[in-house]
Parts: structure tokens; C-alpha cells; sequence
């Protein structure tokens, strides 16, 4: 049976370059995808888009696509990726500039469209899904609005003869799936196999979390090399089983417990995983050592796709000052506490509106949640760190502010003060009937 | 004993949710780890956190359990005041639940 051969070569805009460039040269890859957009990722690159018509795609990109272009060239590799973030056209026609640059052949570069909804979202009585309220009240905050879509413009585009493809938002796991379908010919009511391709996208979008990253623990779970941790392929079958697997000599491990946290990560219902372009079923999936760092994935299914696409709002939400000092030896603990005490009074004395407050001890209390063990010692090298949330920039730097200050008014041998302030660009979503959503590719031109 | 004897974890987060899996290290203990991390176990170890309810989804070839837990970051990672606004680090919170030991079984020493 005919298998292709996918990559996953960034799980994260701020990814490292170096293992796809790894994948492109030694991997044999058909295809080299990356996944480079966070939730709010698209409304900052709307406001970059917004001073500059030519900006507003992902920071890396000319680093990543640099580092790759190449090899993928030299090897016949295919690309895709959501590195067009907030303006897909643009990241396309940098793209053809790079390849220009670098004087080898020039690529067909295609570029998707359609993911901006805006202003089919903007105003309406939407609802949004994670609390009370609808579109229309968000109101002029509202930044960018971006339904997730499938897989039909990327598999248009590469029919087409594309060797680039390039996104805004599209679901993660159908970066991978689209060139299945294209290959293989899947019907987009396969459900079945659209289902298992989904599992698969989804296992490899992530990068090194499959391969032994966000995992390693010393002395219980132990990954080799992970400094030099290899990035993810799949070699996938017409009949949607695969077999994951990495570059030989490259760090880390796959093996069923990495395949088990990376196919659970970010899942709610394992049986209901809702996509554009089906409801894939995780329940049932299987991992299968079949080799040296090489897991057969089996069992993933789905069901009809869903009528509606999920639309992130990117929206301003005010702003968070945050500032941080540090104590060590005997009463730091006492001391650290003294100072977040003194920072909380300051900010009612100089009346600054804070709508909501947290207190950290970082060493203590900052990131462990439930029950504290009894009886521990406390510890002796810890950093205080206050965070508040306000209506403008001038109140979030005055609580950083109030921190630093702790310098030279708060209690003893206070050291290494920081502080921030930022403006929010919260995320929200709305579900968009697809029939008000249109996809398009079109090729840049050169 | 710690969860963390028995099983590891991952923690995700989408918006306000955080899911954390709990993995069996041997699938053997995997009942066991049913049987006492429960979705009522979960929420009373995040009390002070959870605003939402738990839900527990069984994964049982895999020796895995989902834990979903609404409202557990603060308002989800773009607005949360928390230093680890992911939640990422939940994992390792839950992993030190305290559960009782298995039974021995047979051949396992």
C-alpha cells in the first residue's frame, strides 16, 4: 500500500529550527508541516497588519523558512503552515522574495483565505462560548475574529501543483490531514479515515511533545538527549494507519507513554474531538512498538462533521502590571509576605483601581495547587511576585512600579526586583454556521 | 503513597478548561488509580482553584484517565493574573494526591 511521509517541523511560533531543518535533510519527508499559531496569536499580527499592510504574519517565519527552503527544494519536500497568521498574502510573497534571495528554483507558493471573519462576527448576538455574553458586546475591542478552517483550500491549492501552502487559522491537526486527503483521495465523508488523520495531526502538531519533550523526569521518566531532541514524522497508508517515528541519532523517545500524554494533551471528550472537517474519536486508539523509536498508531475514527466552525475573538482587555523581588535565608517566606502586604496597602493609599489582585510566593505557592504536605520546611530562597489587573497602561506600571519600590522601603535584603506591564488581548469564541464562512487559495505571484 | 508512584500526567489547557491526564505507569495499577481518583477526589484536591465542575473520561487500553476541569485557569490563559496562566504545572499538583497503596499482586515482589 502507498505511504507518504509527514513531518512536523515547529509545534509553537518560538519553536526551535534546527530539528526540522534536521527532518527536511535526513528525514525523507513528502511533507514538512509547521504549526505556528497560539490562540491569540492572529489578534497581535491583526494590530502589527494594522500599521503595516505587509506585516501581520508570524516573527519566525523568514528564520524558519530560510533554515528549510533548501533541502525541501533540493528534495521535492511539500510545505504547509499557518505561518500567514494574520495576513496569509504577504507571508506568501516574503516567502517568494526568500526563495528569489536565494537564487535557487522558485517555488509555486500558494496562500489560503478565509479564515478572516470579522466582520461577519462583529455585532452580533453571537454567543461566546466560554461566558455569559455575545459578539456585539465585546464591542470596539474586538481585534480580529478568525474561524478555524479545514482542510478543503489547502487541498485545493496542493491539487493545484502548490509546493508552499500558507494559512491564517486553520485547525492544527488539518495542517496534516490535507495533504492525506490530497494523496490519498480521501472522501471528505470518509469519516472514518478523516477521523484516524486527525489523530495523527493531532499526535504529531505538537512537535517535541510527542518525541519526549514536555515529559522528561528524572529519575521516573528519563528522555536521552534532549537538547538535541528530534522533531516527529508519520508514515502514513491509504488506509489511514501510520507509524510514527524520528530522525535516526536525533534525542528523545517515542514510545506508547509519550503517544499516550501527547494524544490526551488539550483533549476534552477523547470521543468527541470536534473539527471543521469531522468529530474525530480518540477512545479507541492504540499505540504499538514496532521498532527502535517507532509506534504504530491504530484505531482512530470519527464521525459527520459538525455544522458550525469555531471562531476565536481576539479582544483588549485591559492591562496587567506585575512585579516581582526576591529573599533568601531564614524568614524569607515572612519577609516576602511582608512585602506583598505593603505593595496591596500602597496601591489603596495611591488610589490606583486594581480589579483584581494575586499574591505569589514564588518557591512557596506559586504554581502548586491543592492540599500543602504537612510539616515541610519552609524555604529559604524565595521571590514575591504581585500581579494586578487595571483599566490602563499608566495604573498597570505604577503596580510594577510599587514593587520595584520595595527596593528601598520594604523589608530586608530584598533582591533582583522586575517588573512589567502589558496590555491583555484576551480570547473568546463564538461557533459561525460554515455556510457563512468561504475559502479560497490563490498562488502569489512572481 | 503519591499519584505519582502509580501514574504521570499531561495538562492542556483551551480557554478556562484544563484537562490533565493521569497514565498508568504499569497498566496493572490502572483500576486501582480508577478507583480512587475519582472526578469527587480531583475537585476536592483543586478546591481552591476550580470555579467549574470535573469530569472524568476513561481511556482503559491505554491505562488512562482525563481528567476536565471548568474553570481552572482564571479566566483562561489570555486574561489570567497567574504565573503559569497555562496551568501547565497542574500536572504535577495532581500527581501529589495521596492514595493508597495497591495490593500486592501476584509475581509483582
Amino acid at each position: 500500500m502507498r505511504s507518504i511521509r509527514i513531518g512536523a517541523g515547529s509545534g509553537f511560533s518560538g519553536d526551535r529550527i534546527e530539528p526540522a531543518v534536521e527532518l527536511a535533510e535526513r528525514g525523507g519527508l513528502d511533507y514538512l508541516v509547521f504549526e505556528c499559531l497560539a490562540e491569540r496569536t492572529i489578534a497581535l499580527a491583526q494590530q502589527a497588519r494594522l500599521k503595516d499592510p505587509e506585516a501581520g504574519y508570524d516573527p519566525w517565519l523568514e528564520d524558519r523558512i530560510s533554515a528549510v527552503l533548501p533541502a525541501c527544494l533540493a528534495r521535492g519536500i511539500r510545505i504547509v503552515t499557518n505561518m500567514g497568521a494574520a495576513n496569509p498574502a504577504a507571508a506568501a510573497r516574503r516567502i517568494a522574495a526568500i526563495a528569489r534571495q536565494q537564487g535557487g528554483r522558485m517555488p509555486r507558493i500558494a496562500h489560503v483565505e478565509g479564515d478572516d471573519v470579522l466582520d461577519a462576527v462583529r455585532g452580533t448576538d453571537l454567543p461566546l462560548l466560554e461566558r455569559p455574553g455575545t459578539a456585539a458586546q465585546i464591542g470596539n475591542a474586538m481585534i480580529s475574529a478568525n474561524a478555524y478552517l479545514g482542510v478543503e483550500a489547502i487541498v485545493a491549492a496542493l491539487s493545484a501543483g502548490a509546493e508552499i501552502v500558507v494559512t491564517g487559522r486553520v485547525a492544527d491537526p488539518a495542517l496534516f490531514l490535507a495533504p492525506m486527503v490530497h494523496e490519498f483521495g480521501w472522501s471528505m465523508q470518509d469519516w472514518h479515515r478523516l477521523g484516524q488523520g486527525t489523530v495523527l495531526g493531532h499526535l504529531l502538531e505538537c512537535t517535541g511533545q510527542l518525541t519526549g519533550g514536555y515529559f522528561a523526569d528524572p529519575g521516573v521518566k528519563d528522555v536521552a538527549d534532549l537538547a538535541r531532541l528530534g522533531f516527529p514524522f508519520a508514515d502514513v497508508t491509504e488506509d489511514g494507519s501510520a507509524v510514527l517515528g524520528k530522525v535516526e541519532g536525533s534525542g528523545g523517545e517515542i514510545s506508547p507513554r509519550t503517544c499516550t500524554e501527547q494524544l490526551l494533551y488539550e483533549v476534552h471528550d477523547p470521543a468527541a474531538y470536534f473539527q471543521p472537517d469531522v468529530v474525530a474519536d480518540f477512545s479507541g486508539v492504540r499505540f504499538r512498538v514496532v521498532g527502535p523509536d517507532r509506534v504504530a498508531v491504530e484505531g482512530g475514527t470519527g464521525r459527520a462533521r459538525p455544522e458550525t466552525l469555531k471562531v476565536t475573538i481576539g479582544y483588549r482587555d485591559g492591562f496587567i502590571g506585575e512585579g516581582q523581588i526576591s529573599y533568601c535565608g531564614t524568614g524569607a517566606v515572612a519577609r516576602a509576605r511582608l512585602a506583598t502586604e505593603i505593595v496591596q496597602e500602597r496601591l489603596r493609599l495611591i488610589g490606583v483601581p486594581v480589579s483584581e489582585l494575586r499574591c505569589d510566593i514564588i518557591g512557596l505557592d506559586s504554581l502548586l495547587r491543592g492540599p500543602l504536605p504537612q510539616g515541610r520546611d519552609e524555604p529559604l530562597d524565595v521571590r514575591a511576585r504581585i500581579a494586578g489587573r487595571v483599566e490602563t497602561l499608566a495604573e498597570a506600571r505604577r503596580i510594577g512600579r510599587e514593587v520595584e519600590a520595595i527596593w528601598l522601603n520594604g523589608p530586608a535584603g530584598g533582591g533582583g526586583a522586575t517588573w512589567q506591564a502589558r496590555e491583555v488581548i484576551a480570547a473568546a469564541s463564538v461557533l459561525l454556521p460554515r455556510t457563512q464562512v468561504t475559502t479560497r487559495f490563490a498562488f502569489v505571484e512572481s | 503513597m503519591k499519584l505519582r508512584d502509580l501514574a504521570h500526567a499531561r495538562a492542556g489547557d483551551k480557554g478556562d478548561i484544563s484537562n490533565i491526564s493521569v497514565i498508568a505507569h504499569d497498566i496493572a495499577d490502572f483500576d486501582w488509580i480508577r478507583q480512587h481518583v475519582t472526578e469527587a477526589a480531583v475537585a476536592a484536591h483543586f478546591a481552591a482553584l476550580l470555579t467549574g465542575l470535573v469530569t472524568r473520561y476513561e481511556l482503559p487500553q491505554l491505562g488512562a484517565l482525563n481528567f476536565v476541569m471548568q474553570g481552572a485557569l482564571g479566566g483562561g490563559v489570555t486574561r489570567s493574573l497567574a504565573l503559569d496562566a497555562h496551568g501547565k504545572s497542574l500536572s504535577s499538583s495532581l500527581l501529589e494526591m495521596e492514595l493508597p497503596p495497591p495490593p500486592q499482586r501476584d509475581g509483582s515482589g
